[in-house]
């Protein structure tokens, strides 16, 4: 039936085209121009909208899948006595303001302070979430609601700045939108991953640094320092090393410069140097993996840690030596890379060598592992 | 401060509502989609055909229909092309993530797919052959990456 439609409509068409077929394609070809001249750039914001329109649906995806997996995670460690759904919502939504800067002295402590009341807050909320979880777990559920957060946070910025394009159809506020997509894209699906992570408790690529601390530690007693620390206080080379990592394996930061300014204090000063291990963003076309050596205090993070650092060493004139592992944003958040696993013992001879020419035998000194332990014990 | 609390509480209870209706507007706004690129496909073909019909007794004509059924031959078949990929990277992918677990005395080695609750330095199970306990010495996950050309820089 289509084939014989098809045949007379080339029958009825056949004298309209020879007649008037080059006329209408030019008067088309015409139109073309006109609108082009006139709408171009409205088109092209139409096209760049939509292209913002295909991400925001996979972030809305990608955060709804977080918020689907931190649900279930609870359900399934903590046992809740009912559906925690309403209350990760309300979690999804928490938010933290920063301290004042426009008169900046003390202003650390303040943020520092912030931070805590903000950590108590959040572990509160999921030891009512998950009941029947452990200290490990717990950590580890506290960060998935984190990352979770996240998502839900890039998602709604995202999406402001569509709707807000769409409304005044400014280019410039689209434009920048579709310009920077990409990267927002990329540190979303980080975060995606991340999630996955923690929810499962593996250790994840940022953890490396503690990796190399608790790989230094092992075997040897340890005792708890500060808030979510532990310290071992190791010979090594003739030396004795005093090796600080966040408490593992549940997923924690810890505070690692209050840890080193207690050690400091404890020892009146003497420390002849302190390294620092870390996982620290390559550059693109670095190989992750690689192990780099310099200076400088080598913690992320807001901050508070860094300054409580810089504070001790200035006190006491103590070199500061830097360790770090290099590896993408994703690769710093999601299930650690094997060549980063294996960075580890490379770290940890540059540690034995800087060790070696640094210091004397005999001689006190402190290695930390930053970074988020979840997944690696000590 | 309170009250930005409460409108926080609000939006979240807003949202909770309207979170189970969003996989079910992603799925009908790509179904329209296939059904507009299905529609360009018949269409072109329609061309195509139509341009052959009649060739004999017009060639600028079906020049013309020629080249529109190509067009919108590529356009479809593009548009199909870049859907597929879509779908397949909308998936959060799972790399396989791999427990290792040693023996620290005859150095029997264990490597496995991980577990909930396994940890780097977890003590484990007694070893099969010495009946010492064994120790988990490595989580990672392996990329397998595709064989590039030789990189220039
Ligand atoms: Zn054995």
């Amino acid at each position: 039936m289509t084939f014989a439609m098809v045949v007379n409509v080339s029958q009825i068409a056949q004298p309209f085209v020879d007649e008037n077929f080059g006329w209408i394609l030019n008067v088309v070809f015409y139109l073309f121009f006109i609108i082009f001249i006139f709408y171009g750039q409205r088109i092209q914001m139409y096209v760049m909208l939509k292209e913002v329109e295909g991400s925001l649906l996979r972030l809305k995806y990608i955060k709804e899948e977080g918020r689907k997996i931190a649900i279930e995670t609870i359900k399934e460690i903590g046992k809740p006595s009912h559906d925690p759904s309403e209350r990760v919502d309300r979690f999804l939504e928490y938010f933290a303001l920063p301290p004042e800067s426009m008169d900046p002295a003390g202003v650390v402590w303040k943020l520092e302070h912030i931070l805590d009341v903000r950590d108590i807050r959040f572990k509160d909320e999921v030891k009512l979430m998950a009941p029947s979880a452990s200290e490990t777990q717990i950590n580890n559920l506290e960060n998935t609601l984190e990352a979770a957060l996240a998502l839900n946070y890039i998602y709604k910025v995202v999406r402001h700045f569509y709707i807000l394009g769409k409304k005044t159809l400014s280019l410039y506020i689209i434009m920048q939108l579709q310009m920077i997509l990409p990267l927002v894209m990329r540190e979303a699906e980080a975060y995606a991953s991340a999630l996955k992570a923690f929810a499962y408790g593996q250790p994840i690529g940022d953890g490396v640094g503690a990796l190399v601390a608790a790989k230094l530690m092992h075997g040897h007693e340890k005792r708890k320092i500060a808030k979510d620390c532990v310290v071992a206080t190791v010979p090594l080379e003739g030396r004795t090393a005093y090796v600080i990592k966040a408490e593992g394996p549940g997923g924690n930061v810890g505070k690692p410069g209050e840890a080193m300014k207690t050690i400091i204090e404890e020892n009146d000063g003497k420390i002849s140097t302190i390294i620092i291990i870390d996982a620290a963003l390559k550059l693109e076309g670095e190989k992750p993996g690689e192990v780099a050596e310099g200076i400088g205090v080598a913690i992320g993070g807001p901050g508070v840690e860094k300054f409580k650092v810089e504070e001790s060493l200035l006190k006491h004139r103590i070199p500061i030596n830097a360790v770090i592992i290099k590896e993408d944003v994703g690769d710093a958040v999601s299930p650690m890379r094997k060549e980063i696993f294996e960075a580890a013992d490379e770290a940890i001879k540059r540690i034995k060598r800087v060790i070696l020419e640094k210091t004397k035998e005999g001689d006190s000194l402190i290695i930390a592992g930053i970074g988020n332990t979840i997944g690696i014990g000590q | 401060m309170e009250l930005d609390n409460r409108k926080g509480e609000r939006l979240a209870e807003k949202k909770s509502e309207t979170a189970g209706t969003t996989e079910t507007t992603a799925r009908r706004i790509s179904s329209f989609v296939i059904v507009v690129i299905f529609v360009t496909l018949a269409l072109s073909l329609v061309a195509l055909y139509f341009a052959v019909d009649i060739y004999q007794r017009n060639e600028v004509a079906a020049g013309y229909f020629f080249l529109i059924g190509f067009v919108g031959l590529a356009l479809s078949s593009y548009m199909l092309l870049q859907m597929r990929k879509r779908v397949l990277k909308w998936r959060i992918k799972l790399p396989p993530i791999i427990t290792i677990i040693e023996c620290q005395k005859c150095g029997f080695k264990n490597i496995r797919e991980f577990k909930r609750g396994d940890y780097v330095f977890k003590e484990m199970d007694a070893c099969e052959k010495c009946n010492e306990p064994m120790m988990i010495t490595g989580i990672y996950r392996e990329i397998k990456e595709p064989k590039k050309k030789e990189e220039k820089f």
